[in-house]
């Protein structure tokens, strides 16, 4: 199996000729591109709520809003698109050339700069403010991040699950992935199922074990959580799984295993795959055990592909939130998660400072993957 | 089959290996189907507990565990449709479920636009720092939007200010799907874009060329001849988008709110929980209101999706 996406090719020079700028002042040339970079994103917006507004007020019912947001942005988008590049088409052929492709990337970026790129450098900025996220407090905000009880066990709780979450689910996956891989019939409904999962909503996906975990004390009702239902039928006492601390923690981890390990599943067994079969034949013929080819073979033919799925399952574990929140009571339960303690003092206990400098701990614990990624992807590219 | 294969003649005379747990293995013998099957059901498990449970009336959900229903599966004094009806009518799971996707096709089919666009740029046009751009893109895609939330709140409740001049405007955007749909298009864009470019920008340079050569612009390029061979690509991260907005709970919660005019499904589910933790017959069936599109769309379309998700991760 050959992986559907290659490396792009080197991007051809098109022939440029008429087109080239040849004298142009540089400051109307970069006029022009942030005008027509911006158009699009302003003009979009502007139309999605003018029309909104205008719903909004005649009290209309979600399907025609869903049906203008559906029809202003596609279609909306795409006529803008196809808009501003006719008016580029009237500018004179020496710096046609030049303005175009910000037309094309332009909406894309102006939105992620003031979305992802200003908010980045403004969490910052409040990091360091107080619970208006005004002023300037130095270090305070930082300082509660690292002595506060509940946050120093969040940042306990956050490295189990990025610890244990990653590894086990890779591990199940892997596993899985290798065996399915000899079923002559049924390996695609059976990967089917355990990649399932994966399109439930945690919050689903919380409820559905909380069911499993459910507890009621003994004389107040029958228990009918799976577990506690064994506990019963063994003649044993149930358990308040969900409280009991720090094990609880372990409980919850397993809600995101259950979601995750179709993910690796599927994306090693595609790695799987695509090992040539010369040389693990080879090494059966030369008297290679199973064991031994997987350990020797597989593995280390996978070794990126694993890579790439620890880390994406590691940066997910670190992000954790709905689950924790769902089940509640983190503090009672011990159960905090740096995501969710950002929430907790940014949403509900108002204090901005706080909860940007919480966030921009998470922020600094993602950045070596940040690098890595931009890593891996500059060598990809030098490949080219 | 190379020639260091055997034939398999010669396999046979060899002496025959040990009809191990290995050998079973390789060749897919039991050892492989009982341990299939074994992790198969428990994956399945929860999911049955909480379909069996939303279809029983709620006096025999308190008193009873789901796999009781087993030995009852015929008896009509098990099942009920109760359960569903008072979740889409009281419990307004119907109003919510309308609202999920007023949320959710618009913000898949937003940065689905503006990320083709981009990503046609970024492969088949030359600009001055198209690289840098893109590897900020690639930076961008691992930014939690925890560090995103603060200012964006900010900013659509009281506009921004640089040294006392309004350089955005206030616009009230907080608990409306304009202020939702943006949030989502903004999230999603990273992943779009890099996806798009590495599958836009791997389609044989030769069909771009001869285009160009036959005089075609550059948008006629991109409309005519990039978008319908990349329906792939659009089809699988459309996919992502739309399961990952579906089953959003943070960013409903913070640009939308949790009125019960407003709220997508995740949060009426998660409500639910927090106020009748007790009543497993109505959380079920809610639960599974709020799974059955999700299920549905990844069922018809996992091809795509599993595509999407190999592409760019498998080094081959």
């Amino acid at each position: 199996m050959t992986t559907t996406v290659e490396e792009p090719p080197a991007a051809p020079e098109p022939p440029e000729a008429p087109e080239r700028p040849r004298t142009s002042s540089t400051l109307g040339l970069t006029i022009m591109r942030v005008v027509s970079a911006a158009a699009i994103p302003i003009v979009l917006f502007a139309l999605l709520w003018l029309t909104f507004d205008f719903l909004r007020d005649a009290d209309a019912n979600r399907f025609a809003l869903a049906g203008v947001a559906i029809v202003v942005g596609v279609g909306g988008v795409f006529l803008l698109f196809w808009g501003t590049n006719r008016v580029v088409d009237l500018l004179p052929d020496s710096i046609r050339g030049a303005v175009r492709p910000y037309v094309f990337v332009g909406p894309a970026l102006v939105i992620l700069a003031v979305f992802l790129v200003y908010p980045v450098i403004s969490t910052i900025i409040i990091s360091f403010g107080d619970r208006e996220g005004e002023g300037f407090v130095g270090l305070d905000n930082y300082d509660f991040v690292f002595s506060d009880e509940s946050m120093l066990r969040s940042i306990r709780n956050t490295l189990g699950w990025i610890v244990i979450v990653p590894l086990v689910a890779t591990s199940i996956g892997l596993a899985f992935a290798t065996l399915a891989d000899r079923l002559r019939r049924g390996e695609a409904v059976a990967k089917s199922l355990i990649f399932m999962p994966m399109a439930i909503s945690f919050v689903g996906a919380t409820v559905t074990w909380t069911l499993i975990y459910s507890f009621r004390p003994e004389g107040f009702g029958t228990n009918i959580g799976l577990l506690n239902g064994i506990k019963s039928g063994l003649g044993l006492s149930p358990t308040a799984w969900l409280q009991e601390t720090p094990w609880n923690n372990l409980l919850l981890m397993v809600i995101m295993i259950w979601i995750q390990t179709g993910f690796a599943m599927v994306v090693l067994s595609a790695a799987i795959k695509a090992i040539p079969d010369e040389i693990i034949e080879a090494a059966r013929i030369d008297g290679a055990s199973e064991l031994q080819v997987f350990r020797r073979i597989i593995v280390p033919s996978i070794a990126p592909t694993i890579a790439v799925v620890v880390t994406y399952m590691v940066i997910n574990a670190m992000k954790v939130f709905d689950i924790v929140f769902v089940i509640g009571n983190a503090e009672t339960n011990e159960t905090e998660v740096i995501a969710e303690r950002m929430i907790e003092w940014f949403f509900i206990s108002n204090h901005d400072g706080r909860g940007a400098a919480i966030a921009v701990v998470l922020f600094l614990a993602v950045i070596p993957v940040m690098v890595w990624n931009v890593r891996r992807f500059r060598e990809q590219e030098a490949l080219r | 089959m190379t020639l260091t294969a055997p034939l398999p003649e010669e396999v046979e005379a060899e002496a025959p290996p040990p009809r191990g747990v290995a050998e079973e293995v390789r060749g897919g013998g039991w050892f492989v189907r009982i341990t299939i099957l074994v992790i198969v059901a428990l994956w399945l498990i929860p999911t049955v507990g909480v379909l069996v449970t939303s279809f029983r009336p709620e006096a025999v959900v308190n008193e009873t565990g789901w796999w009781t229903a087993i030995g009852h599966v015929f008896d009509s004094g098990q099942w009920t449709l109760q359960n569903y009806r008072d979740a889409l009518d009281t419990g307004g799971f119907e109003n919510a479920f309308l609202n999920s996707l007023a949320v959710t096709i618009p913000a898949t089919v937003m940065p689905i636009t503006i990320a083709a666009f981009a990503a046609y740029a970024f492969s088949w046009m030359e600009f001055r720092g198209r690289y840098v751009m893109f590897v900020a893109v690639v930076g961008l895609l691992v930014v939690p939007l925890q560090m995103a939330l603060i200012p964006i709140l900010k900013l659509y409740s009281g506009g921004a200010r640089l040294g006392g001049v309004p350089v955005f405007p206030d616009l009230e955007l907080n608990g409306t799907f304009l202020g939702i749909w943006l949030a989502h298009t903004a999230f999603g864009l990273p992943l779009a874009v890099y996806l798009l470019r590495n599958f836009i920008g791997s389609l044989p340079s030769s069909i771009i060329e001869s285009a160009r050569v036959d005089g075609a612009d550059h948008f006629t390029i991109f409309w005519r001849l990039v978008v319908p061979l990349s329906v792939p690509a659009l089809a699988a991260f459309a996919i992502f988008q739309f399961l990952w907005v579906w089953n959003d709970l943070l960013v409903a919660r913070i640009f939308l709110g949790a009125t019960q005019e407003n709220r997508v499904l995740t949060i009426a589910l998660q409500t639910l929980a927090g106020a009748r933790a007790q009543d497993w017959h109505l959380l079920t069936s809610a639960a599974f209101i709020s799974m059955i599109l999700p299920l549905a769309v990844f069922f018809g379309l996992q091809r795509y999706f599993i595509r999407g998700l190999t592409a760019g991760a498998v080094k081959g």
